[in-house]
């Protein structure tokens, strides 16, 4: 890995990013063992520091650190008391002197796993930072679909829903393409980002072009009661348009999957029935979650910064 | 111990060190390397494993309950070939595990880079089963107890018992081996490695069948090779 911190997809190199999948193939193992732990991080303490509400991300975490033998420490400091960007920095600097080997950090304003990584001397992995970046679920995205289709290379992705507020959609564009997929988007006009064509990426305000011969859909989370009347007039009307159900599926490939970053929001983004059966591989996403963060962890954590001489790492 | 010279150079004057290392981790194509002997050929290996499988028979209690456990990417190809002489000689089929040890690993996290992760597969319980590792080349011993530990979280073998195709002393842990192919004394500096004839890549011993030829080679380079860890 070339930087010590994982902060967004942007920054990886295609032959990274296999290899973080790889790993994940051999830890998928581990968690059909009886005993599903390896001392791979005994006596290692990861901080997972988030700022923002996450009962998913934050457990899937929890669970492959320790999985990996690690200590695990969630801190979530409440968001009241921590509105300037200093106080922030203070608890990241707080939090180094406890010595973490890893951080993780999630906030609602990009940027800030960036800042926490410059003050701290332990490796930080972006846990999802404002419309910025989710570097590991895009991650674990790539996985889910190189398990189901055996490859991504060649594979035709379609991304609905809110483009513009999404950090899963934007690292999942970054990791598709690095990894040689054609990907497309679909949305209302608003929820567009301007100049999205810069990013390689074909955008499409109809649903049934960009499904159009799709291997892959992978619908966003709406946010409902934040987002109707500015950038869709309703629920019921995002769901016409929009909404992934069986006959829109019949305009994408015969083998199409459909995944979702989750919480879904049933009979919006996808039909009732699409959210719990094939060809939705949702669950599939959870499950290799876990998986996929272990594989991050076991490459980043305990890597300290370059500049660092020996003697202070291993005291 | 003989140390045999450095290669030839290259057309620019360099030493082809480098090339040839490239060409055992990477590029299909083999490059001769020059300092590389063999320490055992195929036939070799063939009548090592044969004459082990007849000291496991020997030894075993309860032939039933044996169960082979390979270290990959070596120990793999070695233990089809020990289960099959099991097969042809005690008419015995016993299960093959593989057994990746990388993350039980004692120097994990105090190197750069994290190793590549390899395959586990572990057919059915080791419970009430005496295991037998299988690893191609025994140094230090760290990575049989490291394999050891692993072993134990897949259950609770009735013995474990190891079998080392070479041998090559300068063992860290108090670990002793039960089935020896052959004893090399080499410096501890050089790489004794298996390989599949006409493959520099390590993984293609994964894949190596019946047909396959094996070679035990060392490879004299003067200097510790980077990331190798003693098996």
């Amino acid at each position: 890995m070339s930087q010590p911190s994982l902060l967004g997809i942007e920054d990886l190199e295609p032959g990274e990013i296999l290899r973080i999948l790889d790993a994940a193939e051999h830890m998928v193992e581990i968690g059909h063992r009886t005993v599903k732990k390896v001392p791979t991080l005994r006596g290692r303490t990861i901080v997972n520091l988030f700022f923002e509400a996450s009962t998913r991300t934050r457990a899937s975490f929890e669970i492959a650190g320790k999985r990996l033998s690690a200590d695990v420490v969630n801190f979530s400091p409440s968001s009241s008391s921590l509105k300037k960007s200093e106080s922030i920095l203070d608890t990241a600097r707080t939090l180094d002197a406890m010595d973490p080997d890893v951080v993780v950090v999630r906030h609602a304003v990009a940027g800030v796993p960036k800042r926490v990584a410059d003050v701290l001397s332990a490796p930080v992995i972006n846990a999802g930072d404002g419309a910025h970046e989710h570097p590991t679920q895009a991650l674990l995205d790539c996985f889910t679909v190189r398990q189901q289709k055996g490859r991504i290379d060649g594979l035709t992705v379609t991304i609905v829903g809110d483009i513009l507020h999404s950090r899963v959609a934007r690292s999942n564009i970054y990791a598709f393409q690095k990894l040689g997929a054609e990907v497309r988007i679909a949305a209302p006009p608003p929820m567009i980002p301007p100049h999205v064509e810069q990013m390689g990426v074909k955008a499409f305000t109809s649903l049934r072009e960009a499904l159009d011969g799709a291997d892959v859909v992978m619908a966003l989370r709406i946010q409902n009661e934040r987002l109707a009347g500015a950038y869709f007039p309703s629920a019921r009307e995002y769901s016409a348009t929009y909404g992934i159900d069986r006959a829109k599926l019949g305009y994408a490939k015969d083998d199409v999957i459909v995944m979702h970053p989750g919480p879904v929001n049933r009979g919006v983004e996808l039909s009732h029935d699409l959210a719990d059966h094939r060809p939705s591989v949702i669950l599939d996403q959870v499950r290799n979650g876990v998986a996929l963060r272990m594989a991050v962890l076991y490459l980043y954590a305990g890597r300290r910064r370059v500049d660092e001489s020996p003697e202070t790492r291993d005291r | 111990m003989r140390r045999r010279k450095r290669g030839p150079l290259t057309p620019d004057g360099a030493p082809s060190d480098a090339s040839q290392r490239d060409a055992h981790s990477s590029s299909a194509e083999q490059i001769p390397a020059t300092d590389e002997r063999v320490l055992l050929d195929d036939a070799g290996i063939r009548r090592s494993l044969m004459r082990i499988a007849h000291e496991v028979i020997e030894r075993a209690e309860r032939p039933e309950r044996l169960y082979l456990v390979a270290i990959p990417n070596g120990g793999v190809p070695l233990a089809r070939r020990l289960a099959a002489n099991l097969r042809e000689i005690a008419d015995l089929e016993v299960p093959v595990g593989v057994l990746d040890t990388t993350l039980y690993r004692d120097d994990l996290l105090t190197t750069g880079e994290r190793p590549a992760l390899r395959r586990t597969e572990m057919p059915s319980a080791v419970d009430d089963h005496v295991v037998i590792l299988v690893d191609d080349v025994v140094k230090t011993g760290r990575t049989i107890r490291a394999a050891m530990d692993a072993l134990m979280d897949f259950g609770r073998p009735l013995a474990v018992q190891v079998v080392g195709l070479a041998d090559r002393g300068h063992r860290e842990l108090p670990i002793k081996l039960d089935y020896v192919g052959k004893n090399v004394p080499t410096h501890p500096d050089e790489e004794v490695s298996l390989r599949v004839v006409g493959s520099g890549e390590d993984a293609s011993l994964l894949g190596a069948g019946e047909e396959s030829e094996l070679r035990l080679v060392v490879l004299s380079r003067g200097a510790p090779v980077g990331g190798e860890v003693g098996g």
